[in-house]
């Protein structure tokens, strides 16, 4: 038994949790389990291949209750819930997090443990990302146009990208919307890309980057790029932005060179 | 300069805020300046209410160009709006020309109460702009992408 399925299941019979979210050995990759019982928690495994973000369900009561859980993260999981804790969205004592560190299993007791974690364990950015992103970047602007317009044409409007991401956790969201119908709910050329317009800007400065909206995507759209491009261009125009909330602080000496 | 766009006149639609750039368009008015009459005026309580969605419909509706206007910083009549808008437009900004969108359409611009004569060179300014930059078809087509297709099939 690894250390990390005995650390869990004391977790269970102690009782101090009703329910452990990690992660087991899925028929490819490793997928989210819901650990119940001490014996459940010899599933748990944590690997690299551990990427699906947990931090989406810490916002769902009909999957966790109300009762105190816990949860077995990688880097972006424990990012997560930073930004959800600054947002108001979930309780901090009725969580434990915990990840696991080479051998050990670590678990967070503050916020603050947290930071400090995140600022020292950022995994290498994901290459192919940022060299699609340069290559986007040197296109003329019609060909931009030209490039997101067939990129997105393929977009059935499955909203995977939304159930997928920790942060959507709006009960209504802006496309359920219909007084007025800001953005058409069919699949459509301008409507997909009005759909991704907003999702991005909705995500501006809180977004974690753990790439699972282009994970989720049933058609491998190149979402995960917009994004990452939006994170990069936060931290170019406000430098290492900390607090996460860009969009609803402001400074008095923001650049204005393009307000003439 | 209507040469190569037979006689274009561009549309633009203002989204102005009530307190600074409405009153100085007013003013414009009052003070008899005359300028462009391509102009469409939005009223808003503040450039902080300017949704980025309004932008969008904009262009989808028909729109070749727009201008956005309300109080110089520190003078927002609620006290932080243009900020709070200032810095949304920074980050929409970058994104529209990640995607392509021709961010040069838009106008952004302060214009106080008191700045009449402003308001008319901004105005004259972004239409002598639209007119040689020409209509904005790319966005109006793929905005009426399933119109056109439906006719395709008949």
């Amino acid at each position: 038994m690894s250390k990390l399925s005995e650390k869990t299941a004391a977790l269970l019979s102690e009782g101090t949790v009703k329910l452990i979210i990690g992660y087991e050995q899925g028929t490819e990759h490793p997928r989210p389990a819901f650990c119940h019982t001490p014996e459940d928690c010899e599933r748990l495994i944590f690997n690299d291949e551990c990427k699906n973000n947990l931090g989406v369900y810490l916002t769902k009561k009909e999957i966790i209750g109300e009762d105190k859980i816990a949860v077995v993260g990688n880097y972006f999981v424990i990012k997560t819930v930073i930004q959800l804790n600054r947002e108001n969205q979930i309780n901090l004592d009725n969580l434990v997090l915990m990840t696991v560190d080479g051998d050990e299993v670590v678990t967070f007791s503050s916020i603050d443990e947290m930071q400090q974690y995140v600022d020292t364990h950022e995994p290498a950015p994901n290459e192919k990302v940022l060299a699609a992103i340069e290559k986007i970047d040197k296109m003329s602007r019609e060909e931009r146009w030209a490039y997101w317009k067939n990129a997105l044409s393929t977009c059935v409007r499955c909203y995977a990208c939304r159930a997928a991401c920790p942060l959507c956790y709006c009960n209504r969201c802006i496309v359920e919307d219909n007084c007025p119908q800001w953005i058409e709910p069919w699949s459509a050329p301008l409507s997909n890309m009005e759909w991704q317009i907003n999702r991005i800007m909705h995500m501006s400065g809180r977004c974690v980057g753990c790439g699972e909206c282009a994970a989720a995507c049933p058609l491998d759209l190149p979402i995960g790029i917009l994004t990452k491009k939006m994170g990069i261009d936060i931290k170019q125009t406000f430098g290492g932005w900390k607090d996460g909330s860009v969009l609803s602080t402001y400074s008095i000496d923001d650049k204005e060179n393009f307000i003439k | 300069m209507e040469e190569n766009n037979n006689n274009f006149e561009p549309r633009i639609i203002a989204f102005v805020c009530n307190w600074c750039t409405y009153a100085g368009a007013d003013l414009t008015g009052t003070s008899r300046i005359k300028y462009a009459t391509n102009v469409e005026i939005v009223r808003f309580p503040c450039t902080g209410r300017i949704d980025f969605m309004l932008l969008l419909k904009a262009f989808a509706g028909g729109a070749d160009g727009i201008i956005i206007s309300g109080c110089h910083p520190n003078d927002c009549h609620y006290t932080s709006g243009n900020f709070h808008a200032r810095r949304r437009w920074m980050v929409f900004r970058d994104m529209l020309d990640f995607m392509g969108i021709d961010i040069e359409r838009i106008r952004w611009s302060w214009v106080s109460a008191a700045e009449g004569a402003k308001w008319a060179d901004v105005v004259n300014d972004t239409v002598n702009k639209i007119r040689e930059m020409g209509p904005y078809t790319e966005y109006k087509k793929a905005a009426k992408f399933l119109e056109e297709e439906k006719i395709c099939h008949e």
